[in-house]
């Protein structure tokens, strides 16, 4: 498949430069891994004037701790792959490195980017209940100054965030995690283990004084926290009847769709099974047991 | 507008023009004679064209060819520069593959796999390999004979 578009390339070295070029042309767009741009401009799916590639600008591949050593900030350009090697994520976000895990396989991890993957903003997204859970925030830079966006408010509906032209995302930060005393884990249904798209996906946080930040993907058009179940948990020991509350409860919360991947009730049983057994997950981690981080739960 | 871009292929400096719509993968195969890595899917999913960019697998189809100005590419014809490597012996004797279109792919991840993991468990060979469809052989083959061969080399 040829693209058949025309538009320009070009890679600026600074992020000022680039900011130029992208409030003075309307058509231009940011290019990080591609992964997800040059399918759509292949497809046609996306007309542009000229792509803007940002990997020559200094600095935004890093991962490193914000100067008032509170959060971890990863640059725009991180891939996966960079991800799931930082010592730094390693340490505090196990978590964040079990969801790279299950993104595409080796070859496009080694390319895609955390940043370009909420810019994307599929339903089917891997990264967006993840960003949920940890209370994300997502930096944004145009010629006309910077901003701060939270997760919560960053996606708008498939496909579209709050991101506007002209606009660039340099970073997403992380709040780091009281002594990092809690316990994670990331739950991917796909149709089979490697390369897979999410049918469903969840991320679980069991935090100290029993409680939990719960989040699901792929079963809403955008990511969703189930902040409802998150204050059922509070405070309390997860019975069984508990349990059965929050799935009956999950029911309104979530909204799967049936496509070629899966069906509606599917993913909505499935939904259920993997809050429990992510339960389940966070319970031994948090008392230093449970699976090492990094595998698959299902 | 075409761009001159000077990169690394296979070991050799090469310099060429090249038009913002064209991706690396046309461009190895009908600018520079690389025809090693295939067009299959051609959008990211089956792994025909994966090649190594600064030494890690990546699809070509999903990359533009203005992208790899200043880098460095691999193919399986540079990897291949003194001849069939130890391990495509073994996928021959083992009989890994049938229509041979998803072989230069496979090739190209098994030996990045095995440069990072020299003895990988079976999860691990089927972590590394992934992202590379083969429609002919069941995958079995191919796992066998690197199991194999990492077993006499360990
Ligand atoms: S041709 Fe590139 S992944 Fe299929
Ligand atoms: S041998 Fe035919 S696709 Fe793999």
């Amino acid at each position: 498949m040829t693209i058949l578009s025309e538009f320009e390339y070009t890679r600026p070295k600074s992020l000022k430069e680039a900011l130029k070029i992208l409030a003075k042309e309307k058509g231009a767009i940011p290019l990080s891994g591609g992964t997800d741009i040059v399918p759509l401009l292949k497809d046609g799916r996306i007309v542009c004037t000229t792509i803007v590639d940002l990997k020559n600008i200094k600095r935004m591949d890093e991962i490193g701790l914000s100067r008032d050593k509170k959060y971890i900030v990863i640059g725009s350009l991180v891939t996966f792959s960079e991800l799931i090697k930082s010592k730094l994520i390693q340490k505090h976000f196990p978590v964040l490195m079990e969801m790279a895990k299950t993104v595409a396989s080796v070859a496009v991890r080694n390319r895609a980017t955390l940043a370009g993957n909420i810019c994307s903003a599929v339903p089917s997204m891997d990264s967006g209940s993840l960003l949920m859970a940890l209370e994300a925030n997502i930096h944004v830079e145009s010629l006309k100054g910077k901003r701060v966006v939270s997760i919560n408010k960053w996606f708008k509906a498939p496909r579209k965030t709050v991101l506007k032209r002209g606009e660039i995302v340099t970073s997403i930060s992380l709040p780091l995690i009281n002594k990092n005393k809690y316990a994670g884990a990331y739950l991917k249904l796909g149709r089979y283990q490697g390369e897979d798209l999410a049918q469903v996906s969840l991320t679980i946080l069991s935090l100290p004084e029993k409680s939990y930040r719960i989040a699901f993907g792929a079963v809403s058009p955008i990511p969703i926290r189930a902040s409802i179940i998150e204050k059922k948990f509070q405070g309390k020991d997860i019975t069984e009847e508990l349990l059965q509350e929050a799935k009956v409860c999950l029911e309104k919360i979530i909204s799967p769709i049936s496509d070629v991947r899966a069906s509606e009730e599917y993913r909505m049983h499935m939904a259920k099974v993997m809050m429990e057994r992510g339960l389940e997950v966070v319970k031994k981690r948090y008392h230093g047991e449970g699976p090492e981080y990094g595998v698959t739960h299902l | 507008m075409k761009n001159k871009i000077s990169f690394i292929l296979n070991g050799e400096k090469r310099q060429l023009e090249v038009g913002p719509q064209d991706t690396l993968l046309e461009v190895l195969r009908t600018k520079l004679g690389i025809t090693s890595p295939k067009v299959g899917c051609d959008r990211g999913d089956c792994g025909a064209c994966t090649i190594l960019l600064n030494g890690d697998t990546v699809k070509s189809c999903l990359i533009l060819a203005n992208e790899i100005d200043g880098q460095e590419v691999t193919t399986l014809e540079g990897l291949m520069e003194h001849g069939i490597l130890p391990i495509q012996e073994k996928m021959v004797e083992k009989n890994s593959f049938q229509c041979g279109y998803c072989t230069p792919g496979f090739l190209v991840s098994t030996h990045a796999l095995l440069k990072k993991t020299p003895c990988p468990t079976k999860e691990e060979i089927k972590e590394g390999l992934a992202g590379n469809l083969c429609r002919c052989t069941g995958y079995t083959p191919i796992i066998d004979a690197i199991i194999d061969f990492t077993k006499k080399n360990s």
